[in-house]
């Protein structure tokens, strides 16, 4: 495939792993241990463990999977939420594929499905605009969710439905924003981190500038990295090579999709249609203020919040569940106590393994297994 | 199949005028005349065959007969639910007897007779079900067996999807052949007869929900004719498998647990059309998990790979013919990839159905 072999090429691959070798030497040299470097985009986390790339770096770098997946950190509340509507009569609920799994505190969309409610998979919310118009008699929710990458795209429905008069599209708004999260992670007093891989396509829209702080305030390098697994590899050794030389700035590998500064239209699409909560709950995380966003009371039609009577419940993580420690990088997803026992893909307790982007699923089901050799992550 | 059937019946079937009505109706299942007429008119005209022409109650054969195959009888029963009932490459008929027939031949065995068993919903055009009817009979001719006996059911608005099809099936299991998933042992190796994910790929897209602009054609074939040849030329194959859901992931871990094994793929072996790299890129699936309908796993002695692969070749449904990946001695049931890009990563056991990302 064009445009997408060229960033999966092994010889250059081994170019830049020699190169990232050589300055993750001189990085130990200088802080004398082991680099770790977070990848906030669940997108990453997929690349990682699809290509390998973990196995493939130096023992001195360790990457830690942040919290960029948006089905993971979704909240079991929420997931109520969808279901209360989802089973409302007359409803015909549209989602992303991967947000069916995702457990509730009773049930997931999946089960609400077996069970008789109208939920259907759709592959982008225009999907589910078209079928408020194919079903004048139904209403037609659409579950929002995603980071600025899918928010764009949602606004810009509401305002094509606001634009042709449909009367019975709504929006169950979830979206959240990478942020507020990061700068809480930064807070965190355990906190291990030495750098950040900056998630490219939430970038592509707000632009490099939100992410100085993290040079400025918490002196830490951000790249904003592609996903492609060369893509990946140059960002690592960019991130290593500011620890090296003792920098903290904001660079962009992903040039070739993300401008300096982002994508002003979408901006403004976002903003006409969405404003930011005060607090929205991360599973795992907690409540992070100006974490997410909710509809403008200009568009309340078109709110699902408003039209319909959601339980709105908050219902705390299960105990067992350490999700938020493997978010911050605390721990490794095999460190958590209910890793492969009482959590598994197909009984997930925690969300990081729900989603085939979650840290702990991909650990699953690309990751060494007891009776391999020993595992790097352990062994650092 | 001459020889099989009861001699004193009759050999043909009056052919019974053809139903006027556009669309099946309840009275189709009612057991009567209007029943008579649908299965006379859409199955029995196409799958006329002297077993199947007495209709009776059940299909009779004569042992002795099937006793010149083999020494062994296969038995196999697979249910039809695919959605849209016809796609590019194929259709749920086709499938219905690629399906059974693949399944009776990756044990060894000689597919004979087949059974077809339909559930129609009310509503559903005579037209469709003559295509796919008839789709059948061509694809039984060339897989060279018989629809003996069937059944036909009509139901209500909303209680089946149009369609579905039951194949039950009989072969006949070559004497001294022993197929087995446990037999793969450490040096064994891994072959595929040609490009994966086709199929699967080819119902996503049929489906209409991602408007591809070239569609993707399903590899649905019976697959008798390419196994008689690669058994014939390579008696040693330790293991066949048709890759179907759950693709050839699915079957690799499968050998790598019967057998105690470890298995390694080679990421960049395993043929995989342009096409359906992209499709899988755009909707974040993986190619591995994706059902084939054509497509089948041989396990085979090192010793025995080139004569195995140059037999695939010979045969139109193994053009593509390719080693993916080689046994080795563990850890016991893991299976294990060599990406293109240098790493190495666990292919597991899908847990549900693949999910398209969000992002």
């Amino acid at each position: 495939m064009r445009y997408v072999d060229e960033f999966r090429d092994a010889d250059r691959a081994k170019v830049l792993l020699a190169e990232i070798d050589t300055v993750a030497a001189k990085a130990a040299d200088r802080m004398g241990r082991t680099a770790n470097i977070m990848e906030v985009c669940g997108g990453h986390t997929h690349s990682i463990f699809r290509y390998g790339i973990g196995d493939l770096l130096p023992k001195s770098i360790e990457l830690v999977h942040g919290p960029g997946c948006p089905v993971c950190v979704l909240p079991m509340g929420r997931v109520d939420d969808c279901v209360a509507i989802a089973e409302e009569p007359n409803v015909i609920f549209a989602t992303f594929g991967d947000a069916m799994r995702v457990p509730g505190s009773k049930k997931s969309l999946l089960q609400a499905k077996a069970e008789g409610a109208d939920i259907r998979m759709v592959y982008s919310p225009l999907d589910a605009l078209a079928l408020a118009r194919a079903n004048p008699e139904k209403e037609v929710v659409f579950f929002g969710l995603g980071f600025e990458t899918t928010m764009p795209s949602t606004a810009m429905t509401v305002l094509q439905a606001e634009a042709d008069g449909t009367k019975n599209f709504s929006l169950f708004c979830n979206h959240i924003t990478i942020i507020p999260t990061m700068k809480a992670i930064l807070e965190d007093p355990g906190l291990q981190l030495d750098g950040f891989l900056g998630p490219g396509h939430v970038t592509m829209v707000i632009g490099l500038e939100p992410y100085d702080f993290i040079g400025a305030t918490y002196n830490k390098p951000v790249v904003i990295a592609g996903f492609e697994p060369l893509d990946v590899l140059q960002s690592v050794w960019m991130v290593m090579r500011q620890l090296a030389e003792g920098r903290a700035e904001v660079e962009n590998q992903y040039g070739r999709i993300v401008p300096k500064g982002g994508n002003p239209v979408a901006r403004d699409a976002i903003t006409r249609v969405f404003e930011v909560r005060d607090f929205f709950e991360w599973r795992g995380l907690g409540s992070i203020e100006h974490s997410g966003v909710k509809m403008r009371a200009a568009y309340a039609q078109f709110d699902a919040e408003r039209r319909f009577a959601v339980p709105d419940v908050k219902v705390a993580d299960p105990e067992a569940c350490q999700c938020g420690d493997v978010l911050k990088g605390i721990i490794k997803p095999r460190q958590c106590r209910v890793f492969g026992t009482a959590c598994t893909p197909e009984t997930p307790l925690g969300a990081l393994m729900v989603s085939s982007e979650g840290a702990c699923a991909a650990y699953y089901q690309y990751g060494p297994r007891s009776g391999d050799e020993p595992e790097k992550a352990n062994a650092a | 199949m001459s020889g099989t059937r009861d001699k004193s019946a009759p050999t043909s079937r009056r052919k019974r005028d053809a139903i006027r009505l556009p669309r099946v109706t309840l009275a189709h299942g009612g057991g009567g005349k209007a029943m008579r007429d649908l299965v006379d008119d859409v199955f029995v005209s196409v799958f006329d065959n002297p077993d199947l022409a007495p209709l009776e109650d059940q299909a009779r054969f004569s042992l002795s007969a099937l006793g010149q195959y083999g020494d062994r009888l296969a038995f196999t029963s697979d249910s039809f639910v695919v959605d849209p009932l016809e796609f590019p490459g194929g259709d749920i008929g086709k499938l219905a007897v690629c399906g059974t027939v693949n399944d009776l031949a990756v044990g060894g065995a000689k597919p004979l007779y087949l059974s077809c068993s339909v559930i129609i919903e009310e509503g559903t055009e005579l037209t469709l079900l003559r295509r796919i009817a008839q789709s059948m009979a061509r694809t039984a001719a060339e897989a060279g067996v018989s629809f003996v006996t069937g059944d036909t059911k009509v139901v209500t608005h909303g209680a089946c999807d149009k369609l579905f099809i039951n194949t039950a099936g009989i072969g006949v299991i070559r004497s001294g052949l022993d197929l087995g998933c446990h037999r793969a042992e450490p040096g064994d190796l891994i072959i595929v007869n040609g490009l994966l994910g086709d199929h699967g790929a080819a119902i996503l897209g049929a489906r209409g929900d991602m408007a591809l602009s070239s569609p993707i054609l399903s590899d649905c074939a019976p697959l008798n004719g390419l196994i008689d040849v690669l058994i014939a030329a390579c008696p040693e194959v330790k293991f066949l498998r048709d890759a179907t859901r759950g693709g050839v992931a699915t079957v690799v871990n499968e050998i790598a647990e019967a057998s105690g094994v470890g298995i390694e793929l080679d990421d960049d072996a395993t043929p995989i059309r342009e096409e359906v790299r992209g499709f899988c890129e755009i909707l974040g699936l993986d190619p591995l998990y994706l059902a084939n309908e054509g497509r089948i796993v041989a396990v085979v002695p090192a010793a025995a790979g080139d004569r195995a692969i140059a037999a695939l070749r010979s045969h139109g449904y193994g053009e593509g013919a390719t080693v993916i990946g080689r046994v080795t001695p563990g850890p016991a049931g893991r299976v294990t990839m060599h990406t293109r890009f240098g790493g190495k990563r666990v292919v597991d056991m899908l847990i549900g159905e693949q999910l398209p990302r969000i992002c």
